[in-house]
């Protein structure tokens, strides 16, 4: 049976990325066809900007070579554009008479220059800058002219005066508006950048209108005159004022077209479903987007339909926009003109030449302008993204993310660019500033991801993260595809937590590969950093039901211990409330001797701790452990650890309620559940906190009218104190509370995110509107809760005693 | 277990190994890993790390690799070499399952220089 043919109008960076991203998915699916206009293989339009300005060269640029379409049976016509598209018969036919019958059509025609309609801009001398022979045609006329006007001062129009300039001619922008780049600066940092960019020698007229183009005498562009009456000559004509999607083609086939191509979330034609559409030419819930990331991100989910997985869903992207013009750092992303419910944080040092706006909106980053110091342009971006409320840092945010007090890294005022190369920036790996920058540019590293795996710099507590990515903006510079809208859990999927999260509760996806079959997984069984997510998302969406996945799980869970860096492991059992008496310390003195454990510590989390024990020798240490009456305390699990309590009303002479007693009825409630990462509890006595509770996810103070409940709270790698939940009267809503908080944080948060960072991403509010404001919704979150605990509280220590498991603990075979 | 000729020694059943996970053999010249990927190939290395000694044995499996359960590093189980960039190498035992039965060698391969 012959294969369907899939044929490609527009060898561009959107159709080719397309065609890259269907082929890894479904490589053999498609007999392709690919006509492109242009007589060149295809190339990285965006650097068409480096090489008028000298510094690439048009080899340098290419993406794909031809070699590569003859090594994947493309067929690939260069110079043939079509000019012709016959839904009916299913038929494309070219300008140089080529015809191609297709079961899918692609188009990517891009977009075009616009041309202000004046009289003459039809002459000899006038182009836009969007392909590699408007390029060649300026650097010719740069051999040959001197005087170059741009028509247009925004990205576009900036790049080609810069790369002219470069080239020795005598250049002016003219502009529109006000001030340069209206769309993506305000005012104040429109004006750094022409200043800097006067330096440099350009000229800029501004708030001029062009009237017409005036011809010399050979018939060639020899001045441009504005409707004020001036003019000032011109031998080469620049037009940089906007692009138009390119739909001639789709237009003439009845498809419907307004500002594009219009699609839908799966990229096909609303008018007709064999066709898809990426790119410039496509409208795509009212925008054109004109940045590479949107496109790739389009073409990701195009190629998935192509290739019949049909799961993706394109919604939108957020960009983000750089100058490339050497030297000069400017960033801007979102809204940054602010308006109504916005408002703005703005830093500005003129003899430094930085300028920096931050735009909020309830508490949350919606746009920024950086001029001069543009480290922070992806942090920011992240926090957009997330849609991160800012509250709990805004006094700090405008700083940068060294500034968030991350331990280790004290000293505020030290930006890494300052450090020496002797600095140590992984406090847990060992690893120098020197190092990770002399990894990026030898092994040419340009995400976080690589970073890590070369140095292992940020790849264990993570803290230094905000340092690392710092160098490698101010190593590698920022890569124009480096901020994709969307954060895939691994490397495994394209999927995003929440994404996954939804889909296995709206797909009733039941077991790890069933998830990874509908998902569309790129590897045959995940790994070690998406498993224990899926196995802990499935566990969650269906408690009771879902078989739990030991080989899923890292070794600490699936053995239920901590292992050791001899390979032995520690044994904490639980002490409700951190109460115990004389018959467990007995019980415990018992197995630390049977079991010559190498030591006995009382631990932070306020129980004991027995270490190196031989993994062989852990069921019989649960079986002794057991028959005193302990259960795990699951020190090992993302599970609920301990609950640390003062001695309270019973004892303390400041004490309002019973804090110990309490702390054990909210640890009898919650212990077994597994959740998305360790979650600590503490109950104190008074405001005197004796317990801590203000460090810990659920902190409960009690005063003398009833219970403060204190959540997001964290003592580890960076402190957060709790926010302040509510206040309640009695030991029933303490229990009620604190269950509907753990189960939003299980049903909501990513896997590995602790409340605290989570509290963070999703705000304050978004909690206290699910569990304090609505009742029924936070009865509901605890029956939930309480309906996953049946299922849940079963002592896996007891089961294994017991025999289940055996293989974990047992040799394979004992050769002698 | 019944040592056969050549010096492969049966070590016991396939279905005793979990699937994406590990048993130890334990050999006079110290622990043995032997792995059960998803598709059922089956593997044998030292079950040392050979980044500070970390049992393999215990690491998640995924694909032919699995990663060291104290630092994460990811080691092939057809060659035993650490997967770039990290560098080193857990020496590699022969091991075959014939109807089932999983049979061991405990000469290991040579091409592991720290072995
Ligand atoms: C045993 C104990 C230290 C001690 O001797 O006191 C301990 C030991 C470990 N902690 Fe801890 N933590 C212990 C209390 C704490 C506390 C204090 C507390 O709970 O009151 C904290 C800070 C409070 C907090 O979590 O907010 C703490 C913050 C951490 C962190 C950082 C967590 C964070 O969110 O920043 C890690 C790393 C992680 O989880 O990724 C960690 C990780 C670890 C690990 C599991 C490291 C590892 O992955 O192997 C250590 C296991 C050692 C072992 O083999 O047993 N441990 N750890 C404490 C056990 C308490 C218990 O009874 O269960
Ligand atoms: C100078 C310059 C600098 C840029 N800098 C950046 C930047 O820094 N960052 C960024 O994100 N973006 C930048 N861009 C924008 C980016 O290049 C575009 O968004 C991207 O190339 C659009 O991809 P596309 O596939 O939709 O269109 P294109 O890449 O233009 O591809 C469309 C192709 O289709 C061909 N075609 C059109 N009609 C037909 C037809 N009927 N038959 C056959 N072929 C046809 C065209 O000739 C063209 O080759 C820049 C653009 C330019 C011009
Ligand atoms: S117990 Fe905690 S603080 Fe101490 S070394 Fe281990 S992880 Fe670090
Ligand atoms: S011992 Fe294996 S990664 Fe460190």
């Amino acid at each position: 049976m012959s294969k369907p043919r899939l044929v490609v109008v527009g060898n561009g960076m959107a159709g080719m990325r397309t065609v890259e991203e269907l082929l890894k998915l479904a490589p053999d699916l498609y007999d392709i066809t690919v006509f492109g206009e242009e007589p060149h293989p295809n190339y990285n339009r965006i650097l068409l900007s480096p090489v008028l300005a000298g510094e690439q060269t048009l080899e340098g640029i290419v993406l794909n070579p031809r070699e590569w379409y003859a090594e994947h049976g493309i067929t690939l016509h260069t110079g043939s554009p079509v000019v012709r598209l016959d839904r009916t018969r299913r038929k494309v036919e070219t300008a140089d008479g080529r015809s191609a019958d297709y079961d899918r059509l692609l188009i990517a025609t891009g977009s075009r220059p616009f041309m202000l309609p004046v009289p003459g801009a039809d002459l000899p001398g006038v182009i836009g800058f969007r392909d590699i022979a408007d390029v060649q045609t300026m650097i010719e006329a740069a051999s040959r002219y001197r005087q170059a006007v741009v028509i247009g001062g925004g990205l576009l129009g900036l790049e080609a005066a810069n790369g002219l300039k470069a080239r020795g001619m005598t250049v002016t922008v003219v502009h529109i508006a006000p001030w340069l780049m209206e769309r993506q600066l305000d005012a104040t940092a429109a004006r750094l950048l022409q200043q800097t960019l006067e330096v440099r020698g350009l000229r800029f007229l501004l708030e001029r209108q062009t009237a017409e183009l005036i011809a010399g005498e050979s018939g060639r562009v020899c001045a441009v005159r504005f409707k004020d009456g001036e003019s000032i000559p011109a031998d080469l004509v620049v037009m940089a004022v906007g692009i138009r999607p390119n739909t001639a083609l789709a237009e003439a086939a009845g498809l419907h077209c307004n500002r594009g191509i219009v699609v839908n979330d799966t990229l096909q034609s609303v008018t007709d479903p064999r066709v898809y559409a990426v790119g410039e030419c496509v409208n795509h819930r009212g925008v054109a987007y004109g940045l590479v990331a949107p496109l790739f991100e389009q073409a990701k989910v195009c190629a998935n339909h192509l290739a019949r997985y049909g799961i993706a869903r394109y919604t939108g992207s957020m960009t983000a926009t750089k100058l490339k013009v050497t030297g000069i750092d400017l960033y801007s992303a979102g809204n940054f003109t602010g308006g109504a419910g916005c408002e703005e944080i703005v830093f500005q040092d003129a003899g430094r030449g930085t300028y920096k706006k931050l735009v909020l909106k309830d508490n949350r980053l919606v746009g920024s302008v950086l001029y001069g110091d543009t480290l922070d342009g992806a942090w920011y971006f992240e926090l957009m993204r997330d849609g991160t409320d800012v509250a709990a840092f805004r006094d700090r945010l405008m700083f940068g993310r060294q500034h968030l007090g991350d331990s280790g890294h004290g000293d505020a005022q030290a930006r890494v660019q300052q450090l020496p190369d002797t600095a140590e920036i992984c406090g847990c790996n060992g690893v120098c500033k020197g190092q990770i920058v002399a990894a990026i540019r030898d092994k040419k590293l340009f995400t976080l991801d690589e970073v890590r795996a070369h140095t292992k710099a940020s790849s264990s507590c993570g803290s230094c993260t905000g340092l690392v990515e710092a160098l490698l903006a101010a190593t590698a510079g920022g890569d124009y595809s480096t901020a994709p809208s969307k954060k895939p859990l691994c490397p495994c999927t394209e999927h995003t937590h929440d994404e996954v999260r939804a889909a296995i509760l709206a797909q009733g996806l039941k077991s790890i590969p069933e998830t990874m079959r509908a998902l569309n997984w790129k590897t045959p069984d995940g790994c070690p950093k998406c498993r224990p997510a899926l196995n802990y998302y499935l566990l969650c969406a269906w408690p009771g039901e879902y078989v739990d996945d030991a080989q899923s799980r890292f070794i600490n869970e699936r053995a239920h211990g901590n292992i050791q860096r001899d390979g032995s492991f520690s044994v904490v059992p639980r002490m409700w409330g951190g109460l115990t008496n004389p018959k467990e310390l007995r019980a415990i003195a018992d197995v630390a001797e049977k079991y010559n454990a190498a030591e006995v510590k009382i631990t932070g989390g306020q129980r004991i701790d027995l270490f190196g024990i031989r993994k062989e020798d852990l069921p019989a240490v649960w079986r002794d452990l057991a028959a005193a009456g302990f259960v795990s305390g699951h020190a090992y699990g993302k599970a609920l650890r301990t609950v640390k309590t003062c001695v309270g009303r019973r004892w303390c002479r400041f004490g309002t309620q019973d804090s110990t007693g309490l702390g054990v009825k909210l640890e009898q409630a919650t212990w077994g559940s597994w959740m998305p990462h360790k979650f600590k509890m503490a109950v104190s006595g008074c405001p005197r906190n004796c317990a801590e509770a203000t460090i810990k996810d659920f902190g409960v103070v009690c005063v003398d009218s009833g219970y403060e409940l204190h959540v997001g709270g964290n003592g580890g790698i960076k402190v957060r104190v709790t926010d302040l939940l509510c206040h309640v009267k009695t030991e029933a809503e303490v229990i009620e509370y604190a269950s509907a908080f753990i189960q939003l944080y299980r049903e909501e948060a990513h896997y590995l995110e602790r409340t605290a960072p989570w509290v963070e991403r999703v705000g304050l509010a978004h909690i206290k509107a699910r569990v304090v404001e609505d009742a029924d919704n936070r009865r509901r979150l605890a029956e939930r809760f309480r309906l996953a605990q049946a299922s849940a509280q079963v002592d896996p220590w007891s089961a294994r005693a017991a025999g289940a498991a055996p293989h974990e603990y047992v040799p394979l075979a004992v050769l002698t | 277990m019944n040592a056969l000729h050549d010096g492969w020694i049966e070590i016991g059943h396939i279905d005793d190994i979990p699937r994406q996970g590990a048993r130890v053999v334990a050999a006079p010249g110290g622990n043995i890993a032997v792995f059960r990927t998803v598709d059922d190939a089956v593997f044998a290395l030292a079950d040392r790390c050979p980044h500070k000694g970390g049992p393999l044995s215990q690491g998640i499996v995924h694909g032919h690799q699995v990663a060291c359960p104290l630092h994460d590093w990811r080691i092939r189980l057809d060659t035993g070499q650490a997967v770039a960039p990290d560098e080193g190498c857990a020496a590699r035992y022969p091991v075959e399952v014939v109807a089932g039965l999983v049979r061991l060698r405990l000469l290991p391969d040579s091409g592991c220089p720290n072995a």
